[in-house]
């Protein structure tokens, strides 16, 4: 099934490009995180597919049916905005039926759905309070409710738990994507917070300047991030400059890396980034006086617990490891240390 | 948290100085307010053609012949009803105004601000006799339209209601849209398409949630249009028939032409309480609205 596609839409405010020919598709069902810093033009292209703002060139469809011209109002997608934009003069039942009053519904069978509703985010039984009466986390619940009200071919949600503490964060978070895998919604939420995108997500789209750098699955985007924009961004990595040495080898400071694979991108002889996430840096006690490899100083180490993060200092730069502290043999700080990348963890990035 | 931000002062030191500095506007509102009101109050009850104060005795006779009287009570059911449209018109034109500067960038909201508290500085007069030369038949308007093939010959378009109509709008609308405008420009933008993506097309999205948010500012407006309206003199003078003429020029001319003080006093205080009970019905509708 086709689903919603996006076909090279752009968005510009005078001369600034805001979305940038952006092309992409989002299958029925799928949850779908649009990921990137403030000003990356994430919350614009959300905009651009609620009908809200009308893009400056490209095409949106829905199930093969071209939605590009029409208005918010007749596409049937539920919204949950970023200060959820819940109406004071209306209670919480009124909020969650607005859109059923204007389809006109009988109003017992209004109520009846409403109820549903609360039931559904877990909220029973608060349809006659106000709006202000309501706390921060419930406010959200009912918002997530008067968007699912109408039965929205799309649920979009535009930073919804940026304002939500800590805690009741992770909760709505945990909550939202049981509530979408339950009625098989299609999903498309809006975030900076690269925690709450890899861990709700089917897919991550990550946006920069306008522009898809990556879209793909979490783990595929944390494993293998396209440049080194989405390496730093996702996660913590080591970028190196090297330079490209044979098809599954690199030269970083006169010692040979072995990695996976060069990209056919990447010509041999050229000057290329290394990502290598802190993971598969494997530091080893160095025995006195042997000197064969990568080797460096450690500056810094830092325990957590579960894992210990040194940084090494090697070869005029920084490179941070993360051990499990089970295999940490109780290196210190200014420990001479052999350092060695997995080869399977290491990514040859365009410079 | 710790209140840091309140003063170190004793309670007790500032309140002398407080009530001390209240005395001044309780001495304005007492000699500039109350004395004439409880003049006006004790005028209209005296006898007719009465000379010093003191004298006049105590007769009811000024409020029982306006009961009757018919021209004056054609007037109060005239002025109320002008009020009331001139109110209504205001409201429903300076409403979507007001939204639309609010809909704009920072800066043509300044523009649109300035300009109209600039407005604000022509006396009614002017306006008036502004409204009176537009509206003449050698210089005015008819021979815009005249010019436009809308109009055979130039024509002159006043006295009548709706030159007075036109004036007192146009009079009133400045401060309906300052009035309007504090209120409308807090309401998150998100709210009307909010509304938008759950269906309603963006006039059912702006009568079904703008207008209900602004319930209070409504009525407030609609209030000071009415009170504006209400005390008009100049505009149905020069602007209408006889047939447009307000209270106030009646009760100006039983003052001044014909020097009946305690007819005029009686039909102010009479229009008085017709006005407060207009009013205060319009408060009681608009006081039930939730704070946005």
């Amino acid at each position: 099934m086709p689903g919603l596609e996006v076909q090279g839409v752009a968005k510009n405010y005078g001369k600034t490009p805001v979305v940038d020919h952006v092309s992409f598709a989002v299958a029925h069902g799928d949850f779908v995180c649009f990921l990137g810093p403030s000003g990356c033009g994430k919350t614009t292209l959300l905009r651009l597919i609620a009908g809200l703002e009308s893009p400056s060139a490209g095409r949106i469809a829905l199930d093969d049916v071209d939605i590009t011209a029409s208005p918010p109002c007749d596409r049937g997608f539920g919204m949950v905005f970023q200060s959820l934009a819940l109406f004071p003069h209306l209670n919480v039942e009124d909020n969650i039926g607005y859109s059923l009053r204007l389809r006109d519904g009988n109003r017992r069978t209004r109520r009846e759905r409403v109820e549903e509703l609360l039931e559904l985010v877990r909220l029973p039984g608060v349809g006659k309070r106000a709006v202000s009466q309501l706390s921060g986390g419930q406010r959200q619940r009912v918002a997530i409710a008067r968007a699912l009200a109408q039965e929205p071919r799309i649920l979009l949600m535009d930073e919804p738990f940026s304002a939500l503490d800590a805690k009741l964060r992770e909760e709505m978070q945990v909550e939202i994507r049981q509530l979408q895998q339950k009625l098989e919604i299609t999903t498309i939420l809006v975030t900076h917070d690269q925690r709450e995108a890899m861990t709700l997500a089917d897919t991550v789209l990550v946006l920069a300047h306008g522009r898809i750098q990556q879209m793909g699955a979490p783990l595929d985007i944390y494993r293998n991030p396209a440049n080194k924009f989405v390496a730093t961004f996702i996660g913590l990595s080591n970028l190196i400059e090297v330079q490209v040495a044979g098809a599954a080898s690199v030269r970083f400071a006169d010692h040979m890396i072995e990695v996976g694979s060069v990209p056919a991108t990447v010509a041999p002889g050229a000057a290329a980034t290394l990502s290598v996430r802190p993971e598969n840096v494997l530091v080893n006690r160095l025995p006195a006086g042997e000197s064969e490899g990568l080797s460096g100083t450690i500056t810094f180490i830092r325990d957590f617990g579960p894992t210990i993060e040194a940084r090494i200092e090697c070869g005029g730069r920084q490179i941070i490891s993360v051990s499990p502290s089970s295999q940490w043999d109780g290196l210190k700080a200014s420990d001479r240390v052999g350092l060695k990348f997995a080869a399977d963890g290491c990514r040859v990035l365009p410079p | 948290m710790e209140r840091l931000d309140a003063p170190q002062i004793p309670r007790r030191s500032r309140l002398p100085g407080g009530s001390f500095l209240l005395v001044w506007p309780a001495c304005v509102i007492a000699v500039f307010f109350i004395v004439p009101f409880a003049l006006l109050l004790r005028t209209s009850v005296a006898r007719p053609g009465f000379g010093a104060l003191g004298e006049g005795g105590f007769e009811l006779q000024n409020f029982t012949g306006l009961a009757v009287d018919g021209a004056f009570l054609g007037s109060v059911g005239f002025s109320l009803a002008l009020a009331a449209g001139v109110a209504v018109l205001s409201l429903s034109l300076s409403f979507p105004f007001t939204y639309w500067i609010t809909r704009m960038s920072r800066r043509a909201q300044v523009v649109w601000l300035v300009f109209l508290l600039t407005t604000l500085s022509l006396s009614e007069v002017l306006i008036t006799f502004a409204w009176q030369v537009m509206l003449a038949k050698r210089i005015g308007f008819s021979n815009l339209l005249v010019w436009l093939h809308l109009l055979p010959e130039p024509m002159s378009l006043s006295p009548n209601l709706w030159a007075v109509v036109a004036c007192l709008v146009y009079l009133v609308i400045p401060f309906s849209v300052l009035l309007l405008f504090p209120g409308m420009s807090r309401i998150d933008p998100q709210m009307a398409e909010a509304a938008q993506t759950m269906g309603a097309s963006p006039t059912r999205a702006f009568f079904t949630v703008i207008v209900p948010l602004m319930r209070r500012p409504i009525v407030t407006c609609l209030l000071m249009s009415f009170i504006v309206a209400i005390g008009s003199y100049v505009a149905p003078l020069v602007l209408g028939r006889p047939e447009q003429w307000t209270v106030a020029i009646l009760i100006s001319k039983a003052a001044l032409d014909a020097g009946n003080l305690p007819l005029a006093t009686a039909m102010s205080v009479a229009f008085l309480t017709a006005t407060a009970l207009v009013c205060g019905l319009l408060l009681a509708l608009g006081g039930r609205g939730r704070p946005t």
